[in-house]
């Protein structure tokens, strides 16, 4: 059985945009979000199609403890 | 038992459990008999490496809620001035004695009263003030630094304690209170959250009108301890006609002053401030009703004298005699000028 | 699905932190905040936090802390392990509060081996204030206060006070790490577990540096400040345990 999805959630107000988690994600899965949040910030936001392995090095980077990362 | 020694015995048994010193003629002693005798009573001695360490440490030690002390000379006072301000700021109870000495700069390690504005004036940053009391006798230092862990706790404030180089060194008998045991647990204190709420102290507030508010908060504070805890001592008063106003070592021998002039006529008297702040400001505008004439006496170039013109509001006659520099001035020497500002008055009654 | 990750308890949620995007400060409290909770430390912790950008960590933090005067959190520190030694007491300290004006406190408390443990945030400039030069700068880093870069003539070398006082008895402990990628944040981690364990086992001192990044003082962004750390500072300021007495050795 495949191993089901992960799934990445960012906390859109608290992320600063910093995109550490966006350069250390092995498998693309988060990309910087068109709209602002109320500070102005691009936020993190992941990309549903891409595959989450929950390997959690977005929430290691994470200065702002703002991924949740939800699997099995 | 010499002064020095007092102070360490009275804070010991007033339930101290932390000193925090740096060594500095002519204070050392003070130290020495914690080092010796804190530990022996559950408590803690840290000589630091400098009195701003020290100060720093008393922070710490008061945040968690124990009594504490510290004391130094003069300059190792100035050190301290940042932390003393982050004391009053984080409201958080001290005692700090200083044995004062010649100055300024490295001055001598002679008796002085040259730091009596750094006290009572808040010698560091922002608007504060603490209670400050001025020892007589080494029976005082005894009576007074109880009365300074009480004051500090009761209104959560560092208290200064005044003494100057002659104080410390002189033996004099002395007895001390029963020490004080149970004493009441500080809510208030740093001692891990537990299984409560976390808190946290900082005196830093960032949002103005809130930093406001605060100061006027430590203004009641200061107002209500003016209120309660002034202390003066009046000296053959009754019936004089000339007032002397001095303060520690100052106030003994314009005392051997004045019972030498009034063998020779001079209605001499004392007006002696035991707190230096709150300064006895009404007893001072009650003798101005009925006496003109006031003769300020310091181990200094004049300090005290301002406040004492504050307090009379332009009312009397007001005669400054002070010695700096660690000159200790003699009874003699003041019957002098009691006796020429007496005659002064009594032409100009004329 | 559940949470893999989940919240740090002695962390606050319904906070956003004032640091800078990309601040390592964010990394290491969220360390701190794990360990705490892993350690159970929480509840008898007390951290004195600095003056300079971590001035609000109380804000930040869910345990009892006490603001220091810049330079002063190991005397803070001093005077609340030795009245309570049942707390755990650390600071949490920038490079200019402990190496610039809390030199001496950092020296001799380190001497004493109080029984605290210190974790030093090494980010080369004095961030809160602005970005000037820091004891820590590297040669030729342009700050506001060296514009030109730092000039040893005028502006002496990058002063390695973690090297200095490891060789002091009274550290049990001493580690240096760096803030920069997944496999150092966790051997941050795994150096604060240890030196926060010599304090529990009541060894003495500890001490933790960590490099951390300054995105904006240091006019980069956050992945390119991760390879200056790798690149540049730790070339200076080479991570590694710089003492270890636990066993008693030297």
């Amino acid at each position: 059985m495949a191993k089901t999805k992960c799934r990445v959630v960012v906390r859109s107000e608290y992320c600063k945009g910093c995109n550490l988690c966006i350069v250390y994600c092995k498998k693309g899965v988060l990309g910087s979000s068109e709209e602002l949040n109320k500070a102005g910030y691009h936020y993190a936001t992941p990309d549903s199609e891409k595959e989450c392995t929950g390997c959690k090095l977005c929430v290691l980077v994470c200065p702002e403890v703002a991924i949740e990362v939800y699997g099995e | 038992m010499s002064g020095n020694h007092a102070f360490g015995e009275a804070a010991i048994r007033a339930g101290c459990r932390g000193y925090f010193g740096y060594p500095i003629t002519p204070q050392n002693e003070l130290g020495e008999y914690m080092a010796e005798h804190l530990p022996q009573n559950g408590g803690v001695f840290v000589q630091s490496e400098s009195e701003t360490a020290a100060i720093n440490m008393v922070i710490g030690a008061a945040s968690a809620g124990a009594r504490v002390m510290t004391s130094s000379s003069s300059p190792g006072i100035s050190l301290k001035q940042e932390g003393i301000s982050f004391l009053a700021g984080f409201q958080l109870p001290a005692v700090i004695v200083n044995v004062m000495r010649g100055g300024p700069g490295l001055g001598n390690i002679a008796p002085a009263q040259g730091d009596y504005f750094q006290a009572t004036r808040g010698g560091g940053h922002g608007d504060y003030r603490t209670p400050v009391f001025a020892p007589g006798s080494v029976q005082e230092v005894a009576d007074l630094t109880r009365l300074a862990f009480d004051v500090a706790d009761r209104y959560r404030t560092p208290v200064m304690i005044l003494g100057d180089g002659m104080l410390g060194q002189m033996k004099e008998p002395v007895e001390f209170p029963e020490p004080l045991t149970d004493l009441p647990e500080k809510e208030w204190a740093l001692k891990g959250r537990g299984e409560g709420d976390s808190h946290y102290m900082a005196s830093l507030i960032l949002d103005v009108m809130e930093m406001e508010r605060h100061n006027w908060e430590l203004v009641r504070k200061y107002q209500a301890i003016a209120k309660n805890e002034t202390l003066y001592e009046s000296y053959m008063l009754d019936d004089a006609e000339i007032v002397a106003v001095a303060y520690g070592t100052t106030a003994r021998i314009a005392k051997a002053a004045i019972k030498r002039v009034r063998k020779e006529g001079v209605p001499a008297g004392l007006l002696r401030p035991i707190t230096l702040w709150p300064f006895p400001k009404e007893p001072l505008q009650d003798l101005a009703r009925r006496i003109e004439d006031f003769v300020v006496f310091e181990m200094s170039t004049g300090q005290m004298v301002e406040d004492v013109l504050l307090s009379l509001e332009g009312k009397g006659r007001v005669a400054f005699h002070g010695r700096p520099g660690g000159v200790v001035p003699t009874p003699v020497e003041f019957s002098r000028i009691l006796y020429r500002e007496y005659q002064r008055q009594v032409k100009s009654e004329k | 699905m559940k949470l893999l990750n989940k919240w740090p308890v002695y962390y606050k949620k319904d906070v956003v932190t004032h640091y800078c995007p990309g601040c390592g400060h964010g990394i290491v409290h969220r360390i701190v905040a794990e360990l705490l909770e892993e350690m159970d430390l929480g509840k008898r912790a007390v951290c004195v936090n600095p003056a300079g950008c971590a001035v609000l960590a109380y804000k930040y933090f869910d345990i009892d802390m006490i603001e220091s005067a810049h330079g002063r959190g190991t005397a803070f520190a001093t005077g609340i392990k030795r009245v309570r030694p049942d707390l755990f007491v650390f600071t949490y300290q920038g490079d200019g509060d402990l190496s610039a004006i809390g030199t001496a406190e950092t020296i001799h408390s380190a001497n004493r081996g109080e029984h605290i443990t210190v974790i030093f945030i090494n980010n080369a400039v004095y961030g809160m204030t602005g970005g000037q030069m820091a004891p820590t700068t590297l040669l030729g880093q342009k700050t506001t206060t060296t514009p030109g870069g730092r000039n040893p003539k005028f502006d002496g070398y990058p002063l390695h006070i973690t090297d200095m006082i490891a060789p002091l008895p009274g550290v049990i402990y001493a580690e240096r790490v760096a803030i920069n990628g997944p496999a150092g944040i966790q051997k941050t981690k795994k150096a604060i577990q240890t030196a926060f364990q010599v304090q529990v086992d009541g060894l003495g001192y500890s001490i933790v540096e960590v490099l951390s990044p300054c995105p904006t003082n240091w006019k980069m962004t956050p992945a390119d400040s991760f390879k200056w750390i790798t690149e540049v500072m730790a070339k200076e300021y080479v991570p590694g345990v710089l003492s270890d007495k636990r066993g008693g050795a030297a």
